[in-house]
């Protein structure tokens, strides 16, 4: 599973800083049919967890609204630097995980 | 909102037309494809939140405002719409947001997304792309960390594809 | 179905007459089967036609879905593969000596005579030189490694050659775009020359440009080759579609590669 990560190049001590990710996944909704007539099961990335060092500070659930290869935007703060982990899981168990390192600035 | 009808309304003139105009071209129209194209009133934009949003917080009262959803009027396409949703609040240890849900009343599963914050997000913000199933109300929720909810919508009307694509 | 066919008799509709409108041009004779070939003036691109969100969305490296695809490229170039465990990258080295090589691409292969594209001539080296097992047509790690190699070419102008060995395939290429087909019987040049910039529903239809392929098209929810591209077209004026790596294919890319001379590359592009 492919991911790619962007925070800004310049991140406050304490200040909020805009997290996206991207994930290419198909985001299977189960309302689909392959060429035999079979339903195609549902497959999304339910869970997305965003940890600064250990610690959560970020969680979503995603259901099959969300559109293919998600994106998601949110805002986290860092009160040092450190590692900014970002992990999710599939509806058939297949994991994936980015780690991005923190450089703060005051 | 009523964007919903009259785009409706001006694709059952061009079938007309074509009914009425493009003679050669009757014998594709499969049987029953022009009732199938009869009017039929659409209930109205967001009349599914009276049952979807009490489920969403599980009975708490929830009142309008503090929430602002960002979503285009008019979407390319429902496959893949940007959404972004900003919650007023200080986002402060002792008054922040502690989730946001995002709600669709016409799309078969209703709870599109839901996240939970913290006030070291800092910023009660988020966005993401959505599936739309046809034009809609979307709403959002957010719960604070007092245990009150507040909502914010906004209308969008999803156009299609002019070409059938069966590749 | 019920959903998309009062779009379809929109097509009808609006290019049951298009045979007749004939765009003024700087050059003479534009819209006919037998007239030299033309191209639109000016040349735009195709991100020009689509909605300005999606033209964000291409714009912006981040934002662009198209873009994790080439990041997948990025890893099979340099994953090894075959029976000499050689990757792309064994050979070719890094990023930079693809530049340029999309802006080539239908060309013939001195070696056998065929005309390939930028995926069939990535599937002969994965075939021949790493003696690899063959990637479908459509695949992802296809779609990804031609993302990623066509990517090299952002902003470089198309420059196909249509002389010598080439020329009878871009011939019979570009009859075929002129040539009338399916149920609705429309040529490619009835929409691509005659009516570009026009409203087809809720579309505005372009001057059929292959230089943002492989494109992330929000109606696929995924990345699609311009095979797939020129089958979606085929699938909406009602044709039997062509099959993925056929002659029929290749020859009217090449026609098309030709047409859009000049225009720079904007792989991977972003389409409604």
């Amino acid at each position: 599973m492919v991911a790619r990560v962007r925070i800004p190049d310049v991140v406050r001590r304490g200040q909020p800083f805009d997290v996206r990710i991207a994930i290419q996944h198909v985001m299977e909704t189960g309302f689909r049919f392959d060429d035999s007539g079979r339903t195609i099961a549902r497959n999304v990335i339910h869970t997305l967890v965003a940890r600064y060092d250990g610690v959560e500070v970020y969680r979503a659930e995603l259901g099959s609204g969300i559109a293919a290869n998600p994106y998601l935007q949110f805002w986290i703060t860092a009160p040092a630097s450190g590692v900014l982990e970002l992990s999710w899981i599939d509806d058939a168990g297949v994991a994936g995980s980015e780690r991005v390192p923190v450089t703060v600035r005051d | 909102m009523a964007a919903d009808t009259p785009m409706k309304g001006r694709r059952r003139d061009v079938l007309a037309l074509a009914l009425a105009g493009g003679s050669g071209l009757l014998p594709l129209l499969p049987p029953g494809a022009a009732q199938a194209q009869m009017p039929t009133a659409p209930p109205p934009l967001g009349s599914g939140y009276a049952l979807l949003v009490p489920k969403a917080t599980q009975g708490a009262p929830v009142r309008a405002g503090r929430v602002t959803v960002d979503a285009p009027t008019l979407a390319d396409n429902g496959h893949s719409v940007p959404v972004r949703i900003v919650v007023q609040s200080a986002m402060q240890p002792d008054d922040h947001v502690r989730s946001i849900t995002l709600l669709s009343d016409r799309n078969p599963r209703p709870v599109i997304m839901k996240a939970w914050l913290g006030p070291r997000a800092g910023r009660a913000e988020l966005a993401t792309r959505v599936r739309l199933n046809g034009t809609q109300r979307i709403l959002a929720l957010a719960e604070m960390s007092d245990g009150t909810w507040w909502s914010g919508e906004a209308d969008v009307v999803v156009t299609e594809s002019a070409c059938l694509d069966g590749s | 179905m019920r959903a998309v066919l009062p779009c379809a008799w929109l097509l009808a509709v609006v290019l049951a007459c298009a045979g007749c409108t004939v765009r003024e041009s700087a050059d003479p004779g534009t819209t006919g089967v037998h007239a030299a070939p033309v191209r639109p003036v000016p040349l735009q691109q195709g991100s020009v036609f689509a909605p300005p969100s999606v033209q964000a969305m291409q714009a912006d490296e981040f934002e662009n879905p198209g873009m994790l695809w080439v990041a997948r490229g990025a890893k099979l170039w340099r994953q090894p593969e075959g029976s000499g465990a050689r990757s792309c990258a064994d050979c070719h080295g890094d990023a930079g000596s693809m530049r340029g090589a999309a802006t080539r691409y239908p060309q013939v292969d001195p070696a056998s005579g065929q005309l390939l594209d930028l995926e069939g001539r990535i599937m002969q080296c994965r075939s021949e030189r790493q003696q690899a097992a063959p990637l479908a047509w459509e695949s992802e790690p296809l779609l990804a490694l031609t993302a990623w190699v066509a990517f090299q070419s952002r902003g470089l102008p198309m420059q196909v050659s249509i002389d010598g060995p080439a020329r009878p395939f871009f011939e019979r290429g570009r009859e075929r775009y002129q040539q009338r087909v399916g149920q609705m019987n429309l040529s490619c040049s009835q929409c691509h020359d005659a009516n570009w910039g026009r409203q087809l529903g809720a579309e505005t239809i372009s001057q059929g440009h292959g230089t943002g392929y492989p494109v992330y098209r929000l109606e696929w929810q995924g990345a699609g080759s311009l095979q797939r591209r020129l089958r979606s077209c085929l699938s909406g004026v009602r044709a039997e579609m062509f099959p993925y790596g056929s002659q029929e294919h290749l020859e009217l890319s090449l026609y098309l590669a030709w047409r859009a001379g000049g225009l720079a590359i904007e792989a991977p592009g972003v389409r409604r």
